[in-house]
């Protein structure tokens, strides 16, 4: 009767369940996967976010979330500035689950981890044994606790430089002065040849640009260096996996030394565990599951527990070392653990700090502790030596506590809708400025009405500023607008004053009313006869709050014939130009 | 070559490596001959040029309507339909089908109360009118000074636009085409905000009545330096001279002269309600020339003082009569 029974196509084609006796999704349902839809959907929050820093997308999202909840944001500036900015206490977000269950955020929401990740996945060309030796810990990872530790030590002592390589400022910088550009040049081309090659409407494809109602492509002074150091960095994968991670990171350096207080962890059942090694073929932190957990090093993405093929691997309560409770001696064999064989023939199973040694610790610490005079002592932050040229946004605070603030995210040069704000070079703000606001009035200006900087600044490097402050109106009269600086005319490059010819674009597009620019009427006889009245323009400084949209529109380009510096700026005292304006700074709102 | 290997090359191989290598310099050969440009003025890149339509997009001049429409009151809506009204009405401008551009100023971001930019209540009045005149698509376009967006929403004219639906252009960076304006002093070839103009069939502007730093007052004809691109900042060592190639590039369908507000100093950006008045009045002509210097006359209130140079240099063109007066004037009293 048997061979007669028909067998219905759906169940011939059904999943045959585990050897192990779980059902068949188990296969499929498996915490890395989780970890992947994670993965993706910090990543996409992360470029949705940044995608809506923009003018007519903000909406009131959370735009700078990610820079917030980085608690080594929160931490540093907390040290340099001894308080908490704003929505900085987002960074218990990380904390927290950092000290249960160890450095999750790196693989599970960072997207710069993500990144790397995916980069590694995607051009892997070796096999698994070359990927299980690459996955091996190495002595130069101690690299990125020695980093973290001068950041920290500058941090403390008002120099604030942890934004140079934490990951989602170093991403979200790169994302704004690179990649967004570099992706709006291919939008602007292919909607042009859209609409004139093919007749289509490119309207719908506007979500593909980062900056809509920008009449101008959007440049970045030295988006070629950052550009060329996210190839880099991200293309060491290829080299060392995950090598910004394991090697740089000082996020994850930080995340690295709290992981020790983690109760949570990778267990290794060494009556199961034969030593294979398996689980190093895709270990994203090099934190030796085969052997000692490193669990600083360890990113909790949970490959190795898919990969091993004897079940030895476990994710769970694991405080304390089993090592002393074995009976006999594991590398010879016939050793038991609370009556079981022990297989494995290495005992131990957890090394909770980063690998670092104490006098290498002090190494870095006095490295800090030199690095914070090598650069502030380069240029003076105060009324001495500053650049002319390093002219910071609209309510930012004085310039020493700026230093001890801003964190080089690059948040407000994304949002800023005119372009003027730039990273700052090493010509205008030194290696201790490097990639900080400042606004080049070649490339825009900024717009009276317009505060958006101060608004996604996560660390109060630019104070979340009204318009009613920055315009000095209502109960903020008193004090007067904020000054970024100062218009001068260079007399000899102006077109009435030294050409005879007419001009005064400066006075037409002067923003302030009654406007900051005057004239003084002139009637001349040219060179050639002809008769020409002149307006020739000057300055009336209490008036000027150095926009620079009378620099950014005269059209003596190259070298303006009137330009904004940094002297009398509001926000120091110690670079004022006129008494008058001194004694307004010193007034109550 | 080892011997050995020598003596294996058959005589097909030979053949075969043979014609490969005359193949392929044969065809390196004819490419460079194709690409061949001995002068260097090949490589150049090849400008195309635009020319709006012949005549612009006026309509039939009448002999027998007035050339100003000129309301008063206070209802907005009403004054924009009654100065229109009173030189025709919108179907004498726009039929069934139209596509239109209309042009008002966004140059500044500034609330609609400073004076500074076109009323959006305005061009909501208008953007109603043309649709209900038939018109298949209202354009809303121009290029500020200050950034695109920030100008549209600040004023107000974003919202109206759309609401009264019509569609904004904002200026982009592929957006600008060379335009030919036979005839012109200053700007006979000069970057042109062209999107919008493709397949629209009548233009209108309208625009504030502004005072101005230098060429004293900011009017219709003004107006249309925001299609321009380019290096726009050189326009002030001539200004009377650009305007009137201004007027003379384009010959608009209508102009409206948004008189709701007279910014009358610290022009042409304001900033302060102070330099603001209440104007109550809107202009409507075929006329920009007639149109501005009504405005200069009895909305900036400058009548003992000439009209500037530029109404003289356009009108030495034939583009329009600045002598209002001598005009048909139909002034209508509206809500």
């Amino acid at each position: 009767m048997a061979s007669t029974l028909v067998i219905p196509g759906w169940e011939k084609h059904k999943p045959k369940p585990n050897k192990d006796g779980s059902p068949w999704w188990a296969r499929t349902f498996r915490i890395t996967r989780v970890r992947i839809v994670s993965q993706v959907f910090f990543f996409s929050l992360f470029v949705f976010l940044l995608w809506c820093t923009w003018f007519s997308r903000l909406r009131g999202y959370p735009v700078s979330l990610f820079l917030e909840v980085d608690p080594l944001v929160g931490v540093a500036t907390a040290l340099s500035t001894h308080t908490v900015y704003r929505w900085l206490w987002r960074g218990l977000f990380v904390l927290v689950p950092t000290l249960l269950l160890g450095r999750v955020f790196c693989n599970w929401m960072c997207p710069y981890g993500t990144l790397h990740q995916f980069v590694g996945w995607v051009f892997n060309i070796w096999t698994n044994k070359n990927n299980i030796d690459r996955n091996r810990y190495r002595p130069s990872y101690q690299i990125k606790y020695l980093i973290l530790a001068v950041f920290l030590v500058m941090a403390a002592l008002g120099s604030l430089q942890i934004g140079l390589l934490d990951p989602i400022c170093l991403l979200v910088r790169t994302f704004t002065t690179a990649i967004a550009p570099a992706s709006d040049l291919a939008h602007v081309n292919l909607a042009a040849a859209l609409r004139e090659r093919m007749g289509l409407d490119p309207q719908p494809l506007i979500f593909l640009s980062s900056a809509p109602g920008a009449p101008e492509q959007r440049i970045f002074r030295g988006a070629w260096f950052v550009g060329l150091l996210i190839v880099g960095l991200v293309g060491m994968n290829l080299v060392i996996p995950r090598f910004f991670c394991r090697v740089l990171c000082p996020l994850g350096a930080f995340l690295g030394v709290l992981a020790r207080f983690a109760p949570f962890r990778i267990k290794r059942d060494l009556s199961k565990c034969t030593d294979c090694n398996a689980c190093l073929r895709r270990c994203e932190g090099a934190s030796d599951p085969q052997a000692a957990l490193r669990k600083s090093e360890c990113f909790v993405c949970f490959n190795c527990i898919d990969d091993c093929p004897e079940d030895a691997l476990s994710f769970g309560l694991g405080p304390i070392e089993f090592k002393d409770f074995i009976v006999g001696a594991p590398k010879k064999g016939g050793a038991t653990l609370f009556g079981k064989p022990v297989i494995s023939k290495i005992p131990e199973t957890v090394k909770p700090a980063p690998a670092v040694p104490r006098r290498r610790w002090a190494f870095a610490v006095l490295g800090g502790v030199l690095a914070y005079p090598f650069l502030r002592l380069s240029a003076a932050v105060n009324k001495r030596g500053f650049n002319a040229k390093a002219i910071r946004p609209p309510g930012s605070v004085e310039e020493s506590e700026f230093l001890e603030r801003c964190i080089k995210c690059d948040q407000c040069i994304r949002v800023c809708p005119t372009n003027v704000l730039q990273p700052s070079t090493l010509a205008e703000g030194g290696l201790e400025g490097l990639w900080t606001p400042v606004m080049n009035f070649s490339v825009g200006f900024c717009q009276l009405n317009c505060t958006l900087c101060s608004e996604v600044c996560p660390t109060g490097a630019i104070q979340k500023t009204s318009l009613a402050r920055k315009l000095g109106v209502g109960e903020h009269a008193p004090k007067g607008p904020i000054s970024v600086g100062t218009a001068f005319f260079d007399r000899g490059r102006c077109l009435p004053w030294a050409m005879e010819t007419p001009c005064v674009v400066c006075e037409e597009v002067c923003p302030v009313t009654p406007k900051a620019i005057g004239t003084y009427e002139e009637t001349v006889t040219r060179w050639d006869g002809t008769k020409v009245v002149l307006k020739k323009p000057y300055m009336r400084p209490e008036l000027c709050i150095g926009c620079g949209l009378c620099e950014h529109e005269c059209p003596v380009l190259d070298s303006p014939a009137v330009y904004v510096t940094a002297i009398g700026e509001t926000r120091s005292q110690d670079r004022s130009l006129l008494l008058e304006t001194s004694r307004k700074s010193k007034e109550k709102s | 070559m080892s011997e050995a290997e020598h003596a294996r090359l058959s005589r097909r191989q030979v053949l075969r490596q043979v014609a490969g290598v005359a193949a392929g310099t044969a065809a390196a050969g004819l490419l460079a001959w194709r690409l061949h440009d001995p002068t260097g003025e090949r490589g150049k890149p090849a400008e195309p040029e635009l020319s709006l339509p012949q005549g612009g997009y006026a309509v039939e001049p009448s002999t027998v309507l007035p050339a100003l429409g000129v309301a008063t009151g206070q209802s907005v809506a009403a004054l924009v339909k009654g100065a229109v009204d009173a030189i025709g009405g919108m179907g004498r401008f726009v039929h069934r089908g139209d596509v239109v551009v209309i042009k008002p100023n966004v140059a500044f971001e500034r609330a609609a109360a400073l004076g500074a930019t076109t009323n959006p209540e305005v061009l909501r009045a208008l953007v109603t009118l043309v649709r209900e005149a038939g018109a298949r698509e209202v354009r809303v376009a121009d290029n500020p000074i200050e950034s695109p967006e920030a100008c549209f929403v600040r004023s107000g004219v974003q919202r109206a636009a759309v609401e009264a639906g019509a569609t904004v252009y904002l200026p982009t960076p592929r957006d600008f085409r060379t335009l030919a304006v036979p005839g012109a002093t200053w700007i006979a070839r000069w970057p042109f905000f062209h999107r919008p103009f493709v397949g629209a069939t009548k233009v209108i502007g309208v625009s504030p009545v502004k005072d101005h730093n230098l060429c004293r007052a900011s009017m219709t004809t003004k107006n249309w330096y925001g299609l321009l691109g380019g290096r726009r900042n050189q326009f002030h060592q001539d200004i009377h001279g650009i305007i009137a190639d201004l007027a003379l590039m384009m010959r608009p369908t209508l102009v409206i002269l948004d008189a709701t507000r007279v910014l009358f100093r610290s022009g042409p950006t304001g900033g302060s309600l102070s330099d603001v008045r209440p104007g109550n009045t809107v202009v409507a002509s075929t006329d920009s020339l007639a149109a501005d210097a009504f405005g200069w006359h009895e909305l900036l209130d400058r009548r003992s003082e000439p009209l500037p140079a530029y109404f003289e240099k356009s009108a030495a063109r034939g583009l329009g009569k600045p002598d209002w007066k001598s005009q048909h004037v139909k002034r209508v009293q509206v809500g």
